[in-house]
């Protein structure tokens, strides 16, 4: 069927890394994820240090919830089956599937931002103001940073999905769908670091 | 039928065993993930009763033991050519572990 120096890209298994160029961005990207480990890290060990200076303001027993972490936790760890399985789709060149599970895990993308946002208001509302104490400022850059990446994907992955109706599925497009949904998995990653140190250890105090 | 045909539907049918055994992976991975955020959530829930050094431990355990799972089965580590990406992640792992250690032993706060 297909001539001799024309490669059908259903045949390949790994249409992300199948070109030079999408070797590098699967190589480059997994060097950046190193970097915001050693970025992420340098955030939670300075959260460590100060979650117990509350100066004069609310402590994290006063403010966390369990059932609102737990709510948050939930959805953001089936967004990310979602977008494993979007990969999976990728793989099997299903544009449509791959570009609705892309979808599904954007919406619970929101929706974990939308959650996070009310959480912030009320801690504000309860007194607890990014000035107002090194517990806070540490929370609130630790947590913030978290969801700045979270709102990056986000707006990353829609950006994507609306290309993908004009570009399908080449091995000029298909780096760019497996290297987000490696970053979205990695904010997952963050995310069980930050419900268990900073919000479950803060509920158990100490 | 000619040979090209027929190795390229077997070379077919292997992907799409591969694919159906990534998928069940991908469902194992997750109800695992689920569990183990359970059991972490629960311990705390019944901090009452139990000793907090011991729940501390506990659900630290947990979150390592899920994102092992994440890094592996989510994010493909555990498929070949994974070399340098393990190289980058432990390396920086290895950073904040000395970072963190640090932080809470010798880094004075007033």
């Amino acid at each position: 069927m297909s001539g001799a120096n024309h490669v059908d890209i259903r045949t390949l298994s790994h249409p992300e890394t199948a070109t030079l160029e999408g070797k590098n961005k699967f190589l480059g990207f997994w060097f950046f994820l190193g970097g915001e480990t050693v970025l992420f890290g340098t955030l939670f060990a300075t959260f460590i240090a100060l979650r117990n200076r509350v100066a004069t303001g609310p402590s994290s027993q006063e403010l966390f919830s369990l059932p609102l972490t737990f709510l948050s936790t939930i959805i953001l760890l089936v967004s990310s089956l979602t977008s494993v399985f979007a990969v999976l789709a990728m793989k099997e060149y299903k544009i449509r599937q791959m570009q609705l599970w892309f979808w599904l895990t954007v919406v619970l993308g929101l929706a974990f931002l939308g959650l996070e946002i009310t959480e912030f208001k009320e801690y504000v509302h309860e007194g607890l103001g990014y000035t107002t104490s090194a517990f806070s400022s540490s929370f609130y850059t630790l947590v913030g940073t978290h969801g700045c990446h979270v709102l990056f994907g986000v707006l990353w992955i829609s950006a994507l999905m609306i290309q993908s109706y004009k570009k399908g599925i080449t091995t000029v497009t298909a780096p760019k769908y497996y290297v987000s949904a490696l970053y979205w998995h990695f904010i997952d990653v963050v995310w069980v670091f930050i419900f268990t140190i900073v919000y479950l250890l803060g509920i158990l105090g100490g | 039928m000619d040979t090209a045909n027929r190795q390229s539907e077997m070379l077919d049918y292997i992907a799409k065993q591969r694919r159906k055994r990534d998928l069940q992976h991908y469902w194992v991975s997750f109800a695992l993930m689920i569990v183990f955020t359970v059991l972490a959530f629960l311990a705390v829930y019944f901090r009452k009763s139990i000793n907090d050094y011991l729940i501390a431990f506990f659900i630290v355990t947990m979150a390592v033991v899920q994102v092992i799972f994440q890094l592996y089965y989510f994010m493909h580590m555990k498929e070949k050519d994974h070399g340098f990406p393990a190289l980058f992640l432990y390396g920086g792992a290895f950073v904040v572990f000395v970072t963190v250690l640090s932080f809470v032993t010798i880094v004075w706060i007033s």
